[in-house]
Parts: structure tokens; C-alpha cells; sequence
């Protein structure tokens, strides 16, 4: 009986239930900084948006890029080298560091796009190394040092960035409007034909569309937000490293977007939270962090696919349709 | 003093042994990969930490047996190979049919894993592992000085991948290999036990991985990240040459070992990146990769 309803989209919560969780995250959202140390909030914020910046291509169009750090980590790089040495006003440099990163998205989307698959994957792993070397070696990123003091400066001059109340309220904003950005991207009609292109590439292709540029155009949005990200958090902690370039990064963020739900709105969020808190918990217990990221990879890729969220998504769909055919099974024999 | 090019002889000789030598590894890598793929469709994330637990096992069995080099060139890829069959077994098998994106994601996590591991318990810090006494010296060639190891390192890797190659291209064995790549379902209605197949397969792949790791440990040092280091170099060569060939992943792993040597004669700094240039070179030229077969 339930196959029937299988593509029926059926409201898992009540309207009421739903703006009820809205309000209570935005209340989280805003009373947070009073109860948690607002610089923690911070780096939780700007995961969150480069795990949704990720899952926008990894989720809803079906890339695997392994190479993100490369964007995350360039865009720390040339934010911190513009506010620093060159001395730009904050929002000048954060600019800088989106078209960096979108810049870096735009070539190696130009490159990987050419092979599919495990190969797409391969080759931004590859072309994220060489940027990783070419930091290594390149003298204005400092070595292993990075780019300290990075100054954070003044919003349009007027609030003062110092202040890391004041910092968590501005990147709260940024982030939600880039979250907002991500949805009316995701619900487009460019990103129901990115849905098209994960389900049946060569589908899309036959109905007379050039597949490569809509992955080329998703990536390169990808990689810019994830460069907003990138230099938000170089701001943030007034630091640039070569840890923000490194593929653990890049693997820690597709391991956030995993555990959170691939190809949902609100997975990589979640998940974004339960691994820098991963990383928080850690710190001070002499565990190494690799070896526990990748003991919980291993077991959300054996155990749920779907993710937290993505897996309370499917219990409640699950149970409402129960009902529903329950409802349609009792009308009938009422009829009788 | 012989010059070629400007540069001494024995300069630019030493740098192309040493590419010799990366280029054997890349080539034992790629190759253990590339058996893999073809027949599981499977992209070994975890094959350089197999290799780095290849060099700690033959380290470890020195250390605490006393083991020696050659019982461990065997006892290694056993020990890893076994390793490797119960990570088939009871995990990756479960995720045959299903999106290759969660194999992927399970050897990654895997690899993160040993590599925590092996650092907690080891430090980040390399551990050295002496060459065996049989192997010591140098042979005088008249224009370099080549020491007995890394001959011997070229010479067995080399022959490793040409066995490896004639085992699948020319015996019964290596037959049914390859016609379970081409289509498993018509293979197991010949009575052929598929699963299993695939298992000794993931072994014997991820066993040469732990080979060449048993062999690099006199190289280079002993240390945690030696696997990721080079695995995403290797990945990197496996996109060049391309995975239909079991011959093409030996050659490229050679060929790039030895430009990167050659590189490094040349245009010191770039010699890092020599490898991930070549590859969006071919990616430009030929997307399918030099020996590739696909789409």
C-alpha cells in the first residue's frame, strides 16, 4: 500500500510545530554568546556555513569534492594578507577572500569537471595538495607559522569587530543570509536541474542542456561561499594557517555534511556542530582527532547513511505515512 | 667533472635514481589501486595508510621479534593482506551496492583512523629502520655511487609489477579476474566463488601496499603521515595513467617518479607540484587519462 505514496510529499511536523522550532532556533541563536564563549560560536557559524557551501554541491548536485580546504584555506590567506599587510577595511577583505576562493572554485571546476565520479574526487584532492604546497612554499603565508594578528577592523566603520559580542552578531547575520542564499539556490530552478544532473547525468544532457557548465556554475558558488567561510574565520581567530589549507580540512567538512544529512537544508548544520564540538572535547583529552573523526566516519557510513537529521527525517516521514494509509485504509471499509 | 645539460653527471644521475626509487612506490601503489577498482569498483582511500602500517608492522617486527628484513618481506603483506580481508569482510562488502561515493567514504575514514592510531601511539615523529646487513654498501658505477638498497629497491618493485602483471594478463587465475571485472553475475553461474574473489582480491591489493611499505621503511623514515603524503600523489598518477591498464599504472608511476627527480635538477621549488601539473596538463589534452579506457 505505501509505494503508492511514495513520491507523496507529506508534512512531517504540524505548521504550528514547525515555526515553533524556527523561533526556538533563532532564540538559540541570538541568547547563545550570553551562556557559551561567543569565538566558539563563532568557528561553529562558519563551518556550518562551509558545510552548507559543500553539501550544495556534494548534496544537490551530487560532486564529491575532496579539494575544499583549498577554498577555505585561500580565502584565510588572502583575507589575512589584505587586512594585514595591505591594510583593507574589513568588508574589502572579505570580498577579496570570496573572489579568491570562487576564483580557485572557477579553475579547479574547469579542470575536475572534465572526468565524473571517483575521478572528480581524485583530481580536487590532487589540485587541493598543490595548493597546499604552493603555501608551503610561497613566502607571504608565513610557513608554519601562518599570518598572525590578523587585524579585524570595523563593519563600515562603525562596529567595532574587537568586540567578539559584536563579531558573533555580524557573522550570525552573514551566515544566515548566505543559508538563505543556499536555499533559494537549492529550491531555483537551476538547482532542480543540479538534482537532475546527480540523478541522470547523461538525462539532463539529452534534454539539449550543458551539464558542465551548471557543475561548473555550482562549484564556483560553492567554493566562494566556502571562501566566505574561509575568511570569516581567518577574522574570527585573526589567523591564517596551513591547517586551514590541509586535506583534513577537507575531509572534516564532508564528514560534517555526512553526519549532518547529504542533501538536506539543516544536516550539514547540525553537523557542523557535533564535530567542532568533536574537536572542542578533544583538545584537552590527549586523544588524537583524526583517529576519532575517522572512527565516527566509519560508523555513520556503515550505520546511518542518511545522517542525524536526514534519519529523523525519514522516521517522521515514515510515520506519517503510516498513518496515512492507515486513514485511507479505515475510510475505505467505512464505506462499506 | 661530466656535464650534461650544465648540471654534473652525478647530480643529475642521483636525482634520477631517487625518482626511480618514488617512481617504484608510486607504481606499486598505483597498481595495488588499480586491482582493486577494476574488480571491486572500489577507490582505496585507506592504501597509503596500508602502506604506513606496512612499514610499522616490518619496523615492529624488527623491533619487538627481532624479525629480520627478509622473514618480514613475507610475514608484512601476510599481516596486511589479513588486516585488509577483515575490513572486507565485515565492512566494506555491505556497501557494494550502493552510491561508490560511501566506499569511498568508508576507506577515508579508515585511513584517518590508522593514521590517529598509529600517531597516539607513536608520536608524529619518524622512527628509523636500519639497512639489512646483506644489502649494505654501494656499487661504483664510475660517473655515481649507488648504494646496494636502492638498486635492490628498483630491481624488486620492477619485478613485483611484472609478476603482478603476467598473474592477471596470462594465468587461469588472472582469467577469471578479469572476466569477473567484466561481468560478475555470468561468473559466479560458472561456479566461481565471486565473493570470495573479491576479498582475496582486497587483500592481495592492500598486501602489496603493505609490501611496499615494508620496503620503503628503509628509505624513508618510519613515521604516521608517510601514507597520506604520498597516497594523494598516487591518486594523482592514477587520474594521469588512467585505470584500465595494469601495465599503464606501472609505466606513469616510473615516468613520473623520474620526472620529478628531473625537476628537482632543474627547477628546484616546483618539483612538489611536478606531478599534480602533469595531471591537469593530461586533463586538458586527454581527459580519459594516457592509458584510460573510458568514457
Amino acid at each position: 500500500m505505501a509505494h503508492r505514496y511514495k513520491d507523496f510529499r507529506p508534512r512531517l511536523v504540524s505548521d504550528p510545530m514547525r515555526y515553533g522550532l524556527l523561533a526556538l532556533a533563532a532564540v538559540v541563536a541570538l541568547a547563545a554568546p550570553m551562556a557559551i564563549f561567543p569565538l566558539f560560536l563563532v568557528k561553529v557559524l562558519c563551518f556550518m556555513l562551509f558545510a552548507a557551501a559543500l553539501n550544495l554541491v556534494l548534496g544537490f548536485a551530487g560532486l564529491l569534492s575532496l579539494g575544499h580546504a583549498a577554498f577555505f584555506g585561500g580565502a584565510a590567506y588572502a583575507f589575512a594578507q589584505s587586512a594585514k599587510v595591505w591594510g583593507w577595511p574589513f568588508e574589502l577583505s572579505l570580498l577579496f577572500g570570496v573572489v579568491v576562493g570562487g576564483g580557485l572554485g572557477f579553475v579547479f571546476g574547469l579542470i575536475a569537471i572534465r572526468r565524473q565520479g571517483i575521478y572528480f574526487t581524485m583530481i580536487t584532492l590532487a589540485l587541493a595538495q598543490m595548493i597546499y604546497f604552493l603555501a608551503v612554499q610561497a613566502p607571504f603565508t608565513g610557513g608554519e607559522d601562518g599570518i598572525q594578528n590578523v587585524p579585524r577592523g570595523t563593519l563600515l566603520g562603525v562596529l567595532d569587530l574587537r568586540d567578539t559580542h559584536t563579531l558573533y552578531y555580524v557573522v550570525l547575520a552573514i551566515v544566515v543570509i548566505c543559508l538563505l542564499l543556499i536555499r533559494r539556490t537549492v529550491h531555483s530552478p537551476f538547482g532542480h536541474i543540479l538534482g537532475a544532473i546527480r540523478e541522470n547525468e547523461a538525462r539532463v544532457t539529452s534534454l539539449g542542456l550543458n551539464v558542465s557548465r551548471y557543475k561548473l556554475l555550482a562549484f564556483t558558488l560553492s567554493a566562494a561561499l566556502s571562501g566566505l567561510a574561509g575568511a570569516l574565520k581567518a577574522s574570527a581567530f585573526q589567523l591564517a594557517t596551513l591547517t586551514d589549507v590541509s586535506w583534513h580540512i577537507s575531509g572534516e567538512v564532508v564528514l560534517m555534511v555526512l553526519i549532518g544529512g547529504i542533501g538536506t537544508l539543516w544536516g550539514p548544520l547540525v553537523g557542523a556542530i557535533f564535530v567542532v564540538m568533536i574537536g572542542h572535547f578533544l583538545a584537552t583529552s590527549g586523544l588524537p582527532v583524526s583517529l576519532v573523526i575517522g572512527v565516527v566516519f566509519m560508523a555513520c557510513v556503515m550505520l546511518f547513511r542518511r545522517g542525524f537529521y536526514g534519519e529523523t527525517v525519514e522516521y517522521l516521514r515514515e510515520r506519517v505515512l503510516r498513518d496515512v494509509s492507515l486513514r485511507a485504509t479505515a475510510g475505505r471499509e467505512g464505506q462499506k | 667533472m661530466t656535464e650534461l645539460f650544465g648540471v654534473p653527471l652525478a647530480v643529475l644521475s642521483g636525482q634520477v635514481m631517487i625518482g626511480l626509487i618514488n617512481g617504484s612506490f608510486y607504481a606499486l601503489l598505483s597498481l595495488g589501486l588499480a586491482i582493486i577498482f577494476g574488480l571491486l569498483n572500489v577507490i582505496n582511500f585507506a592504501h597509503g595508510a596500508f602502506y604506513m602500517v606496512g612499514a610499522f608492522v616490518s619496523w615492529g617486527l624488527l623491533t619487538y621479534a627481532g624479525v629480520g628484513y627478509w622473514p618480514s618481506l613475507v610475514l608484512t603483506p601476510l599481516i596486511v593482506g589479513a588486516f585488509g580481508a577483515v575490513f572486507e569482510r565485515t565492512m566494506l562488502r555491505r556497501l557494494y551496492g550502493l552510491d561508490h561515493l560511501f566506499s569511498l567514504l568508508l576507506t577515508f575514514g579508515l585511513a584517518l583512523a590508522l593514521e590517529g592510531v598509529f600517531r597516539w601511539i607513536y608520536g608524529a615523529g619518524g622512527k628509523s629502520y636500519p639497512v639489512p646487513p646483506s644489502l649494505q654498501g654501494v656499487y661504483n658505477l664510475g660517473f655515481m655511487m649507488l648504494p646496494v638498497y636502492r638498486a635492490w629497491v628498483i630491481v624488486a618493485s620492477l619485478a613485483i609489477c611484472l609478476v603482478a602483471w603476467v598473474l592477471i594478463e596470462k594465468t587461469p587465475l588472472g582469467a577469471r579476474l578479469r572476466a569477473a571485472t567484466e561481468n560478475p553475475k555470468l561468473v559466479t553461474a560458472f561456479g566461481i566463488n565471486v565473493p570470495l574473489m573479491l576479498t582475496l582480491t582486497y587483500a592481495a591489493g592492500v598486501g602489496l601496499a603493505g609490501l611496499a611499505g615494508a620496503m620503503a621503511a628503509p628509505i624513508y623514515q618510519v613515521s604516521p603521515n608517510m601514507g597520506s603524503s604520498l597516497i594523494v600523489i598516487v591518486f594523482a598518477v592514477v587520474v594521469i595513467g588512467g585505470m584500465g591498464s595494469i601495465m599503464g599504472s606501472i609505466v606513469t608511476g616510473l615516468m613520473l617518479g623520474v620526472l620529478e627527480g628531473l625537476t628537482k635538477v632543474f627547477f628546484p621549488t616546483a618539483s612538489a607540484i611536478t606531478v599534480f601539473i602533469v595531471m591537469i596538463l593530461v586533463l586538458l589534452l586527454r581527459p580519459a587519462g594516457l592509458f584510460g579506457k573510458d568514457k
